[in-house]
């Protein structure tokens, strides 16, 4: 693992890694995005709304999916002060806060024709609404420590660590307590959900899992640019 | 102290930290597990009937064949049922598209003295199950078995 401590080795790494993933996620993404509005069934009883759940499932996995990862950077940060570890926590910060607005904007859509209502404060809504608001915590927390400069990364870790509760607070939400929200329809080994449905929504979210890691690479590298950028500022003014 | 036994010390640090985070998230679940429901399944309400006139929801059922409707076709009764017990339910206005008699039901309102429940409002819960349009004529049991087969 430390040998991506060198930044230079992983910078090669992501100068392909990241436009590959960019191509294969806006084509899977948009196929799957076609094909879940054009060719894919109505459901026999939400209808035609049924069509957002292509884009509403795939960012609420991801948006669980990015504060685990953020989660593990923190605890590589914290345990073994990988250099790349904090940079990876903040630049998946913005890529996760989109994607649970996304999935709290789409479920509200859906909720609307669906439930019979815009918001409802149960369990697996109000626990997505605080992930959402702990990614803006996260990151205003990480750009606040990166200004107070070295060391200060170690705040920012502890809060990854900590706001990982939330996230089996998500799911377990709709199995815990009675809400709104319809408990899983894909568990392990099987769906409740037909295979019309299942295939286009497996496709979308390969394809939104490659454009949020396509981003999260282009942001490291972003990051690391500035970065060194700095650091030569630094020098320029330190042999003036 | 070497830089490896630096690193073993942070983790086990770490790991003590994490324990003691999912203690006291677990205690806090368990402590919620009640307050945290969005509404009272009818078992609840048999349980620990709640004074009439106080706001709660009821969740649970439509039973099969319950729903009608009265001459001024917008008061409906129906019962909400959750396999043992059930709660008769007045509401007066316009239903969500979801609402059907053998689907999932929350209901905003109050306990009336004559035990009925009067909601004031009714959303529709949908389940987890997804089925096209086109097993729509079959059965339920047929749907079910046609998911089940492309598993």
């Amino acid at each position: 693992m430390h040998g991506f401590a060198n930044p230079a080795r992983f910078l090669r790494l992501a100068q392909w890694l990241a436009p590959l993933l960019l191509t294969l996620g806006l084509v899977l993404a948009s196929a799957a995005m076609a094909w879940g509005v054009f060719v894919a069934p109505a459901d026999a009883l939400q209808g035609e709304t049924v069509r957002i759940v292509y884009l509403h499932v795939p960012t609420a996995w991801l948006g669980m999916g990015g504060w685990t990862a953020i989660a593990l950077a923190s605890l590589t940060e914290l345990v073994w002060r990988h250099p790349l570890a904090g940079i990876a926590g903040r630049a998946i910060a913005i890529p996760g806060a989109i994607f649970a607005a996304i999935c709290l904007a789409t479920g509200s859509i859906w909720g609307r024709p669906a439930w019979g209502t815009w918001w409802v404060w149960d369990g697996r809504l109000t626990s997505m609404l605080v992930l959402f608001f702990l990614y803006l915590a996260y990151a205003a927390l990480a750009d606040a420590a990166r200004r107070d400069g070295e060391g200060s990364s170690r705040i920012p870790a502890i809060f990854g660590i900590v706001g990982a509760v939330n996230i089996p607070v998500i799911h377990y939400s709709v199995l815990w307590w009675n809400s709104l929200h319809q408990p899983p329809s894909i568990t392990m080994g099987q769906s409740a959900m037909a295979a019309e449905f299942l295939v286009p929504l497996l496709v979308s979210t390969v394809g939104f899992s490659c454009l949020f890691g396509a981003v999260v690479l282009m942001r490291m590298r972003a990051i690391l640019a500035d970065q060194q950028a700095e650091a030569r500022l630094r020098r320029k003014a330190m042999a003036a | 102290m070497s830089a490896i036994k630096a690193k073993h010390q942070r983790l086990i640090l770490v790991l003590i930290a994490l324990v003691a985070l999912i203690g006291a998230a677990l205690l806090a679940i368990y402590a919620l597990r009640n307050q945290a429901s969005y509404f009272y399944l009818p078992a609840d309400i048999a349980a620990k009937p709640p004074e009439p006139g106080r706001a709660i929801r009821l969740g649970g059922m439509v039973e099969g064949g319950s729903l009608r409707t009265d001459a001024d076709g917008v008061t409906i009764h129906f019962i909400v049922g959750d396999g043992k017990n059930r709660v008769p339910v007045t509401f007066k206005g316009i239903v969500p598209d979801l609402f059907k008699e053998g689907s999932g039901v929350v209901a905003e309102g109050k306990m009336s003295p004559d035990k009925t429940f009067v909601a004031d409002n009714l959303l529709a819960k949908h389940d987890e199950k997804y089925v096209p349009r086109e097993m729509k004529d079959m059965t339920e049991a047929q749907a079910r078995a046609a998911v089940k087969e492309t598993r």
